[in-house]
């Protein structure tokens, strides 16, 4: 099945980038993704720019409606995300409880749709 | 797909037994085989909801057949041989399925093993209690697709309208399926918390019929009765796992003393002044005999078997005066020095005052109250106003239980407080 891992966290929560443990988090970052990569299971995963950077679009009655930010403002925002292909939702669970920051982030797991032909 | 409702015995009543006076041979098969069925069809067909249906028409078939054809030599054989030819007449009306087919057919009439019918009883109580589902659906699961009560059944047994139920479960078959929560034994390095979920969900269970929080019966003995049957089930399936027994002895030392905690009226009657004689020393006997069992293994004792230790410290008093309360206090000290919380802190106070009179557990008590966070719970208040009983502070007294009054939700509980601060007046 297809998993989705949506990535969240509060962008003044972990390290900061003049931090030593920063590059320690970024070196995870990558070791996560290349062991991910190697399991065979990885399909996609990106790191995304700050909710700052984030455009909403919405339309309602036929009018596009753009607005500046996330389409919800909480503290913890999508940081990233990673596109998986596991047995079940427990490979699923075991695969997103070692993404880096979910330590101090969390990372909402879901399903892909999938459409029969 | 509907929800078949299985021909099940209705148990809804009948408290201090969970078996109906007359059992015919397809309710005698129905409580060991359905289990079975439906978690054998689990792993082999690879959805909950159709080897519920299946499993729902194959008692509904034996209940047609066996009357007049008899009682097939090895009924559970029948049953699942029965479930899996209904199976494939309905996997032929749907192609996504389509592919077990030839497997089912070859099987038909094969039996799983004991090792395999073990593990597909675990996958299905692990499926059902997975930490993915929320609380209420897990709990309902459980009773539906283990225990086989029918949907009126946990309904009823949880004073919901009968639909919000069915669309509970209808929303945790959705998910089950839709996030492809797997139907098997965890991983090793994930089993002791799975482990977990399952003996929480077993206690709501317990719990939820021990003490009715809402309405007006204090006790509701069917869902007592399924926690237990869980349990004990859940018990025989990991024989070695120490926290499992201890769940097990905890409910059936608990429930022990069913019949003598109410009078005619459903108030409560206090632990010193129940029946002894009217405990259930059956219960007893299967309890003590679990919690052996549980400490066979680790020296840690585990949080079960803790509160286990104190249900088996009042179960084996035989007059209240005879109660251990310096071992109940040591056991809640345990509880509290591991961050036990509140309740244990309310527990340990009362025990305090039990054994070294009510100034201590008053002073106690002060202590709980004065932390604010049980300031909603009526057990504090009722538990004040009887030592300030006690202690000859009558008004103070009635100014507790005008308070436990106030916090309480069950009205059996709320008239039982109102009479206890009458007397009090009559007392003096």
């Amino acid at each position: 099945m297809k998993y989705m891992f949506l990535i969240y966290s509060d962008p003044t929560a972990g390290p900061s980038p003049e931090s030593p443990e920063f590059g320690a988090e970024m070196q995870q970052w990558f070791s996560y993704s290349q062991e991910l990569g190697e399991s065979g299971l990885m399909l996609g995963g990106e790191g995304l720019q700050g909710a700052d950077t984030a455009t909403t679009v919405q339309v309602r009655d036929g009018a596009t409606i753009t607005a500046d930010g996330p389409f919800a403002e909480t503290k913890e925002v999508l940081g990233g995300f990673y596109l998986v292909d596991a047995k079940d939702l427990d490979e699923a669970i075991a695969w997103a409880a070692k993404i880096p920051n979910v330590g101090y982030g969390s990372v909402e797991i879901r399903p892909v749709m999938e459409f029969d032909n | 797909m509907t929800d078949h409702e299985p021909p099940s015995p209705d148990r809804i009543p009948s408290p201090g037994s969970r078996r109906p006076t007359v059992v015919s041979p397809v309710e005698a098969a129905f409580r060991t085989e359905w289990p079975k069925i439906v978690a054998t069809l689990t792993r082999e067909l690879g959805d909950l909801q159709l080897a519920e249906d299946m499993a729902g028409e194959a008692f509904a078939e034996a209940s047609r057949v066996w009357r007049t054809g008899g009682v097939p030599h090895r009924p559970g054989a029948w049953l699942l041989t029965t479930a899996r030819r209904r199976a494939i007449d309905r996997l032929r009306r749907d192609r996504r399925f389509e592919d077990r087919i030839p497997h089912l057919a070859a099987d038909l009439e094969r039996q799983p093993e004991t090792a395999t019918l073990v593990d597909d009883q675990l996958a299905l109580i692990f499926g059902c209690c997975h930490p993915a589902l929320d609380d209420e659906a897990r709990v309902a699961l459980t009773l539906r697709s283990i225990g086989g009560l029918s949907t009126a059944q946990i309904a009823r047994a949880f004073l919901v309208p009968e639909p919000t139920m069915a669309k509970r479960l209808v929303r945790a078959k959705k998910k089950i399926r839709a996030a492809g929560i797997p139907f098997t034994i965890p991983a090793r390095d994930q089993l002791d918390a799975r482990i977990d979920a399952v003996c929480g969900v077993i206690y709501a269970v317990f719990t939820e019929g021990h003490t009715a929080s809402t309405g007006s019966a204090v006790l509701r003995g069917t869902l007592c009765d399924e926690a237990i049957w869980l349990a004990e089930t859940l018990a025989g399936l990991m024989p070695d796992h120490d926290e499992v027994r201890a769940l097990a002895a905890l409910c059936l030392l608990t429930d022990a003393r069913r019949a003598t905690r109410t009078d005619d009226r459903g108030w409560p009657i206090l632990l010193a002044d129940q029946d002894r004689d009217r405990w259930n020393h059956d219960r007893i006997r299967d309890g003590m005999r679990h919690l052996v069992a549980a400490g066979a293994h680790a020296a840690h004792p585990g949080p079960y078997r803790l509160r286990a230790i104190v249900a088996a410290a009042h179960a084996g008093a035989p007059r209240y005066a005879d109660t251990d309360w310096g071992s109940i206090i040591a056991v809640y000290r345990m509880m509290r020095d591991r961050g036990g919380g509140a309740i244990v802190e309310l527990n340990l106070a009362v025990a305090i005052g039990e054994r070294d009179g009510p100034a201590a557990g008053l002073a106690e008590l002060d202590r709980v109250l004065a932390s604010g966070q049980l300031d909603e719970y009526h057990y504090l208040h009722a538990a004040r106003a009887e030592l300030l009983r006690r202690s000859g502070a009558v008004d103070r007294a009635r100014d507790g239980y005008a308070r436990a009054i106030e916090c309480c939700t069950n009205d059996a509980e709320r008239a039982w407080l109102a009479d206890r601060q009458d007397r009090l007046i009559a007392d003096v």
